[in-house]
């Protein structure tokens, strides 16, 4: 069994590392060029206005006092008022968040469904022609841009074919009475096939190639001899034997990419006029809005390391050979 | 060195193919301004206006921009961007790694403890956002996003480099060079150094298609340099003009292939590369 004291500590560390994350944050926003008020304030502004303003966002403050009231806030989940949008940055966030949520979460299932089947399928077809076809284009297809993969969808299935929405998450005009309302229409998963298809096809390469390499190695283990000699079918070594024991590392790697597709949502999101979070985070960035730049950032950081967190205790419990104690 | 490069060469066909992709990249950037036929921001005018959306012709292969600026010439000149971010990136990744994994597998103890720790909290930020603010907070410029991704790209490389330098540590040729009185400096650089240098080279191959990636992306989502002609600018300059609506895909097909093209053979390098480090891979 495993150590109590030893996941608690990993737990305390993933503790720390937000900390630090959190502390690099604050400081990068800080030192950004510029008052990040320029955004903010109109021209016709007066002096008294503008000091009245600097007080409100606590900016006529100390940085060390700035520093450990953003600490104790985070803490509390307050991140401030938006500069653009005046609304609590939580509040931008929390509606931003399912959306995200629903578009990774439904596209890492696709492209890990389809990468599982296809990686043991390839594994199984290994020296033939269909394995030297399709290895080059997987790699194709993690090599191109995702944002260029939105481009070609929206060309050719939403202007050309129109077929698909060209963008956002309903059809203009429409509105929900509730978030719920919305996720559970119809309209909502019109507007999520293509976004969520592009990123599907980018990330089906990884789960793909892990697959089929573990099932190598796995083929070649002493069971998989003795199964052979058992007389068994190919396939049922294939699923019951050989898959079973490869798809440890294929669970770890979707854990992980979780945390990882989060943060590389945000070409989707805006190809795609996709509201969440990583679309959030480019809108607040450019618009030097830090108070909502800072709490996307530190939603998607938060997320990414949770969900390393995850990948690590998930090892532990799949996996009777990992120990922590000897690990550490 | 040189003549490992050499037997890839002639032995395995995936580094053939990337090698040679480079070079043909390489020479169209060398060559940009004789082969491409315009300057690639010049505003061109046809009798009747602005020169806009022309469909391709023998004055412009590729057609032109909503603005009637020439597509082609601007695709040749994008090479010498994605070169320089891609290589440049390379060599930065290969180089913090291959430091941080000497001196952490070297010395060990509590300067191993701090870089590990610092190697851990790299890779805990989200990689594009990151590059985002920090493209943001250092100005849009190019070489801001080479110095982003060495930043969260020198831990993968770090940590094999640090783990082989830990077995070499132990070998008898080491413990002879400090018994004859070698500095630590000259142990690390000069017995240590030279038994790790493929390993960076296979990260730095693998940085090279992150690289173009990522400047790819950040100039899409209008964090670039305006002033500096790259694919990912020229998509979102296609992107916001409304290309897609205008079914233009001469205008954003090609550079998307040319990004895909140059990735795929920093894939195919690395891979054969590896192949060769690893003779296990090969059947």
């Amino acid at each position: 069994m495993f150590d109590f004291w030893s996941i608690l500590r990993r737990f305390a560390y993933m503790l720390f590392v937000m900390w630090v994350v959190a502390t690099i944050i604050f400081f990068m926003f800080r030192l950004m060029p510029g008052s990040p008020l320029t955004a903010f304030i109109g021209t016709t502004f007066t002096d008294e206005q503008h000091d009245l303003l600097v007080q409100r966002f606590g900016l006529d403050k100390s940085l060390f006092e700035q520093y450990s009231l953003f600490l104790v806030n985070t803490l509390k989940g307050d991140f401030g008022l938006s500069f653009t949008y005046n609304k609590p940055v939580i509040d931008m966030i929390i509606e931003a968040l399912p959306n995200s949520i629903i578009l990774t979460l439904f596209s890492l299932l696709i492209a890990y469904i389809f990468g599982i089947i296809a990686g043991a399928y390839l594994a199984w077809k290994r020296a033939t022609l269909i394995e030297g076809i399709s290895i080059p284009i997987v790699l194709a297809t993690r090599s191109a841009p995702e944002f260029w993969l939105g481009m070609i969808a929206l060309a050719l299935f939403s202007f050309q074919l129109d077929i698909f929405p060209s963008g956002g998450t309903s059809a203009p005009g429409v509105i929900y009475a509730s978030t719920l309302d919305k996720l559970l229409s119809i309209d909502f998963y019109h507007h999520l096939i293509l976004p969520s298809l592009v990123l599907a096809l980018y990330l089906q390469g990884l789960p793909l190639l892990l697959m089929r390499s573990n099932m190598l190695e796995v083929m070649q283990e002493d069971f998989i001899t003795m199964s052979k000699m058992k007389g068994l079918s190919s396939w049922r070594i294939v699923i019951y034997h050989a898959a079973r024991n490869a798809l440890l590392p294929v669970a770890t790697a979707f854990t992980l990419g979780v945390g990882f597709a989060f943060g590389g949502n945000v070409v989707i999101e805006t190809v795609f006029s996709w509201p969440g979070l990583g679309r959030l985070l480019v809108f607040a960035v450019s618009a030097s809005d830090y108070p909502l730049a800072q709490g996307a950032f530190i939603f998607l950081t938060g997320i990414l390391i949770l969900m390393n967190f995850l990948a690590d205790l998930m090892y532990l419990f799949l996996d009777p050979r990992v120990s922590y104690k000897t690990a550490n | 060195m040189l003549a490992n490069l050499f037997k890839i060469f002639k032995e395995n066909n995936y580094a053939t193919i990337g090698v040679s992709i480079y070079l043909i990249f390489i020479i169209v950037a060398i060559f940009a301004d004789f082969i491409a036929p315009n300057d690639p921001l010049r505003i061109h005018f046809s009798g009747s206006g602005l020169a806009r959306n022309l469909a391709p012709s023998f004055d412009f292969y590729l057609g032109t921009t909503s603005n009637g600026r020439d597509i082609f010439s601007q695709l040749i000149h994008g090479s010498r961007n994605a070169l320089a971010v891609g290589l440049s990136a390379a060599l930065a990744v290969a180089i913090l790694g291959t430091i941080v994994g000497l001196v952490s597998g070297y010395y060990g103890g509590w300067v191993d403890n701090v870089i590990m720790r610092l190697a851990d909290i790299a890779l805990g930020l989200p990689f594009l956002p990151f590059v985002i603010v920090l493209a943001a907070f250092l100005g849009p410029n190019s070489w801001n996003v080479v110095i982003a991704i060495a930043l969260l790209l020198w831990p993968n490389a770090g940590r094999i480099i640090r783990s082989q330098v830990l077995t070499l540590r132990e070998r008898g040729y080491i413990e002879s060079a400090k018994v004859s009185g070698c500095s630590n400096f000259r142990i690390i650089f000069v017995h240590i150094a030279p038994n790790i240098l493929p390993l960076s080279f296979l990260y730095g191959s693998i940085a090279i298609g992150w690289a173009i990636l990522t400047e790819a992306s950040v100039s899409f989502l209008g964090f670039g340099p305006s002033d500096v002609i790259s694919w990912g600018y020229m998509l979102q300059d296609a992107y916001s003009s409304q290309a897609l609506s205008l079914k233009a895909y001469i205008w954003f097909l090609p550079p998307g292939f040319c990004i895909v093209l140059m990735v795929v053979a920093g894939f195919f390098i690395s891979r054969g590369y590896e192949e060769i480090l690893f003779p296990k891979m090969r059947n």
